[in-house]
């Protein structure tokens, strides 16, 4: 999806994927709320430092208006709007494959794919560890407020609190990382050689084909793409 | 089933001062050693030695040797340590894999790892569920434990390696007094089945419930001879 996304581009291109994949697949699975909720707040700073460098940047013949010395331009607007309709559809793809896939489906799907098992529980641990750091920052945010520390002044003041918030979060995480690991090594998880698993992921016939025709799909995408046979939608 | 460390002294990577100077200590078939002495005592460092994860996960330097039944650890592998000696920290969370949707799964990941065919694996977990009174969790998310419920399913974790000697650092320190009292029962259990268990602890009345022989270190060093 996010693949095809940015082949796509445009407006009509993304759209019609999230319209026709992302929505109905987030939607049985009832987490649609939170897959637009979440890819908007990932997407959005983004969408900010994108708007605010093209639209007042990017050379164009129609001046929307004047703010001080900077022209904002249509075509300025339009990059930022084609720019950020793309970041927005993969950031739900995205979400909606870390809302739908336990990372521990992932890890044992890449395991039994030949996934070396130190890289697919990487990649678990990974997505697994967000919501632990999240809830980090937050007891840390909590416990530098109880000190005193201003986290909702001034940008001036906000910039300098990054520092205490960030340390503890950082060095907490590398602790726990250090931790993590001297456990698992404890449990023979570098041992080489055939692992057999007494459970699987489900795998349904209808999961499957619908893997194949999105993966179809995607190298259709890219072949007429790179052959320049892709109409270009607006 | 014995542990033996033998004029044992270990230092830390990086560090110039030895964490460990001369320890001799030996725990018996069946045997259950407390080891308690202040913060920075070395508590910590004899369990890593002991387990064989010092030096050989963490690097660093030792002197004199570590043997289980009459095996030095020295030259084995780290992922066939825990065949040897199973390794329990005080941190519930930070040991389990993180990523196992029950309990089940997470006490199977050790076994897993050891390459053992599923009807062993599942033998195992269910036994080692079984010692710590822990069946009815298996199927509980292990995210959506209490703090005590996570160390039985640690502890549960390291005994279904089926290791030799049970290496257990500061169990219940990290627990309230309802974790603390599921561990000490559990514990006890345990050591009323004849496990030998090296336990590092502050807590000198979980120690004496499991009728421990207690030994002091300070500095590095036993300050009450093994």
């Amino acid at each position: 999806m996010t693949l095809a996304t940015f082949v796509l581009g445009g407006y009509v291109g993304p759209t019609v994927l999230f319209a026709a994949v992302v929505v109905p697949s987030a939607l049985v699975a009832g987490v649609l709320r939170r897959v637009v909720v979440g890819s908007v707040l990932v997407t959005l700073p983004f969408a900010i430092a994108v708007g605010l460098v093209s639209v007042f940047t990017r050379p164009g013949s129609t001046i929307l208006f004047e703010l001080g010395p900077f022209e904002a331009t249509l075509e300025g607007a339009d990059f930022a709007a084609r720019v950020v309709v793309r970041l927005l559809v993969m950031a739900s793809a995205l979400a909606l494959f870390g809302l739908t896939t336990p990372p521990r489906a992932s890890v044992i799907d890449l395991e039994r794919r030949g996934v070396s098992p130190r890289l697919a529980f990487a990649i678990g641990a990974v997505v697994a560890a967000v919501p632990a750091l999240v809830e980090r920052a937050r007891d840390v945010r909590n416990a530098q407020r109880a000190r005193g520390l201003d986290t909702e002044g001034s940008v001036r003041r906000r910039l300098g609190g990054v520092v205490p918030l960030a340390s503890p979060v950082v060095i907490g995480s590398l602790h726990e990382v250090e931790a993590r690991s001297l456990a698992l090594e404890a449990r023979a998880f570098g041992r080489p050689g055939p692992r057999h698993l007494p459970w699987a992921p489900p795998d349904t016939a209808p999961e499957r084909l619908a893997r194949w025709l999105l993966l179809a799909g995607l190298v259709a995408l890219v072949a007429a793409s790179v052959a320049g046979a892709l109409p270009t939608l607006p | 089933m014995t542990l033996e460390l033998r004029a044992v002294s270990y230092r830390y990577p990086g560090y110039r001062r030895r964490a460990l100077e001369a320890i001799d200590l030996r725990v018996g078939d069946g045997e259950i050693v407390g080891l308690v002495g202040p913060n920075e005592a070395g508590k910590s460092t004899i369990c890593l030695v002991a387990s064989g994860l010092a030096p050989a996960s963490i690097g660093g330097e030792l002197a004199g040797d570590v043997f289980v039944d009459g095996v030095a650890l020295r030259g084995i592998p780290v992922h066939e340590l825990a065949r040897h000696v199973g390794l329990v920290f005080a941190n519930p969370a930070s040991q389990l894999s993180g990523i196992a949707g029950t309990v089940f799964e997470e006490v199977a990941f050790g076994p897993v790892n050891l390459g053992l065919a599923v009807p062993e694996t599942v033998g195992r977990v269910r036994v080692a569920l079984a010692s710590v009174g822990i069946e009815d969790l298996a199927e509980r998310r292990p995210d959506r434990l209490s703090g005590g419920q996570t160390q039985l399913v640690a502890i549960a974790a390291m005994l279904a390696m089926r290791p030799r000697v049970l290496v257990l650092d500061e169990p219940v320190a990290e627990l309230d007094p309802e974790g603390r009292r599921l561990v000490g029962e559990a514990l006890r259990s345990l050591a009323g089945a004849g496990t030998a268990m090296l336990v590092a602890e502050h807590d000198l009345d979980l120690l004496r419930s499991l009728d421990a022989r207690v030994v002091a270190i300070d500095g590095g060093r036993f300050a009450v001879p093994a």
